[in-house]
């Protein structure tokens, strides 16, 4: 190794570590903007490394430098108005479409290594094959399940699951095809062989996603973003890069520990999620003691009324906050109630929302300081001290039948609204959850229902409570 | 095996471990940025898409390599400037208090 890629090694480990630091300042979120900075600074360090180091090799052809050039240009340009104008609801959909673009541009790195080696030799090292086929497979099925898991998210492909007759036998074959095309191409260099490994997995990343209803998006997006920075790993493996193994690495650590926090919070296992969602088969509906019963309307006066004449407030926010976009009329609701002295705090539920940690992002751009957003095990006790809890939108991380065995989401942690001394729920219909079972806590002769829309809703609320509190 | 695998491999399984180490200290509050971090992290890949217009002179490799800096850069610049717009937001009290919706309408309606 000559001198100047033995520095540009060094400097490339130089980066990661300004990654790894900028993930540990995320740790607070008083430092977490200093740790962005810190990892925007790595990478371009790694860029401008990455771009000496091809000056310094004198190689690259004109045309090169203008494809590099154009395309970053152009790829920059679409990132930068992507992330300037998304609305805080659809940052899913956008960490989705990041995760596609990250594991598609991965593929394409193996992809081409591929071919270049392939034309080079007439064998193919094996140890580079390996890891350039998984870096294929891997990158090939973020893509496509990526676009499928945003188009779900953006409405744009129905949010229900998707499945027909079947399909887990279709599933199998694809995975069967890629498998021995990919063995087949690592002993006999054939782009038709890969282009078949690319194809199969292509297929099987929509395959995978189709099933997988909203509700489970949480989990979907972690996965897949797990996948992505492997296939960033096993990019860097193929052309002998430190930076780019370190980084997906991270990634794929970051991704594996939100889809493990995400799928204990609703209480089933990763295989379980992707085999498909709820409803799709043994899950009976429970028969509650008291279905049928009816549930108790309120107004906007008295909802108003309990809220005003509070001490403690609770509000549960859920995924129906988010599809009305109606974050800043609670934040108006919840000042004006602190204005008058009740002591206002958000209980979030790790799978509220449609990513981890939604809730909070929407939350926070209405102005809500974080130290009000309450984890769901630090907020549960305090329930019982609660006077109102404010449900809006959300509907089975409340259901305490979870707490009982035999029903769709039995042993699902919830927050323990049903403590609370009383209990306003803003929904639109008595429609049910993603679990398709029927909520206990609306039969509870404490819950009142409040039957709008969340927008609309807490804007009625907060003209009352206005008039009350003067 | 060669040694340069067993290198990444060390390295990988180790940054692993890092990666889980420092992450798992990460708030829930924090997680949709966490992510969206995560996301321009994995944007590295730029490297390895400049590196191949940098090696390679046939047309197949040029559209490889334009598709990969398409995607790569889409990929670094929108998730830094998403994730700092977000974590620009979280505040530990409010700026104005007693009216803090309203005001920051502007990209959001």
């Amino acid at each position: 190794m000559s001198g100047f890629n033995f520095a540009t090694q060094l400097i490339y480990v130089l980066a990661a570590s300004c990654f790894i630091l900028g993930l540990h300042l995320m740790n607070n979120p008083a430092t977490a903007r200093r740790g962005n900075q810190f990892s925007t600074a790595g990478m371009v360090i790694a860029i401008a490394t990455t771009l000496a180091l091809i000056a310094h090799a004198g190689v690259i052809t004109a045309t090169g430098w203008t494809v590099m050039l154009v395309g970053a240009l152009i790829g920059g340009g679409v990132g930068l108005y992507a992330a300037r104008t998304v609305q805080m609801t659809a940052m899913p959909q956008l960490v989705s479409m990041f995760n596609a673009v990250g594991g598609g541009a991965a593929a394409l790195v193996a992809i081409h290594d591929y071919i270049r080696v392939a034309a080079a030799v007439s064998g193919v090292a094996e140890s580079t094959s390996i890891t350039t086929l998984l870096d294929v497979i891997i990158g090939s099925v973020t893509f496509s399940g990526s676009i499928i898991a945003a188009g779900k998210l953006q409405g744009t492909i129905t949010s229900a699951p998707v499945s027909f007759p079947g399909a887990r036998v279709v599933n199998l074959v694809l995975a069967a095809l890629g498998v021995a095309a990919a063995g087949y191409v690592l002993s006999t260099p054939s782009l038709a062989g890969l282009w078949i490994v690319v194809l199969a997995s292509l297929a099987f990343g929509v395959l995978m996603v189709m099933p997988i209803g909203g509700a489970d998006m949480p989990v979907v997006i972690s996965l897949l973003n797990a996948f992505t920075g492997t296939a960033v790993a096993m990019a860097g493996f193929v052309i002998g890069n430190w930076a780019l193994i370190i980084a997906g690495a991270l990634v794929g650590a970051s991704g594996g520990i939100l889809t493990k926090l995400m799928a204990d919070a609703m209480n089933r296992s990763i295989g379980n999620i992707i085999v498909g969602g709820f409803g799709t088969g043994d899950t009976a509906v429970a028969v509650l003691p008291g279905a049928g019963a009816g549930v108790r309307a309120i107004s906007a006066d008295d909802a108003g009324i309990q809220l005003a004449y509070a001490s403690k407030v609770i509000i549960v926010p859920g995924y129906g906050l988010a599809a009305a976009q109606a974050q800043h009329e609670v934040a108006e609701l919840a000042g004006v109630l602190e204005s008058h002295g009740v002591d206002v705090s958000y209980a979030i539920h790790p799978v509220a929302g449609r990513m981890p940690g939604h809730m909070n992002v929407l939350l926070a751009e209405a102005n809500v300081p974080y130290p009000q957003l309450k984890e769901m095990d630090d907020v549960n006790p305090e329930f019982a001290r609660t006077d109102v809890a404010l449900v809006i939108g959300a509907n089975d991380v409340t259901n305490p039948a979870a707490r009982r065995p035999g029903t769709a989401i039995s042993g699902m942690p919830i927050l323990d609204v049903d403590q609370a001394k009383s209990i306003i729920v803003i929904k639109r219909s008595m429609g049910h959850g993603y679990a398709g079972i029927d909520n206990e806590l609306y039969t509870n002769p404490k819950t009142s229902m409040y039957f709008a829309d969340a927008k609309t809703a807490l804007a009625e609320l907060t003209a009352a409570v206005k008039t009350l509190v003067g | 095996m060669s040694t340069t695998l067993l290198t990444d491999l060390v390295i990988f399984v180790l940054s692993l471990w890092v990666g889980f180490e420092v992450i798992s200290k990460v708030p829930a509050t924090l997680h949709t940025p966490l992510m969206s971090a995560a996301n321009s992290i994995h944007g590295i890949v730029l490297v390895g898409a400049m590196l191949i217009a940098a090696t390679t002179n046939s047309w197949i490799g040029y559209v490889i390599a334009f598709v990969a800096a398409v995607f790569a850069s889409a990929n670094v610049v929108g998730g830094y400037v998403v994730t700092g717009r977000m974590l620009k937001m979280f505040r530990k009290r409010p700026t104005a208090p007693a009216q803090p919706a309203a005001a920051r309408d502007g990209q959001a309606s």
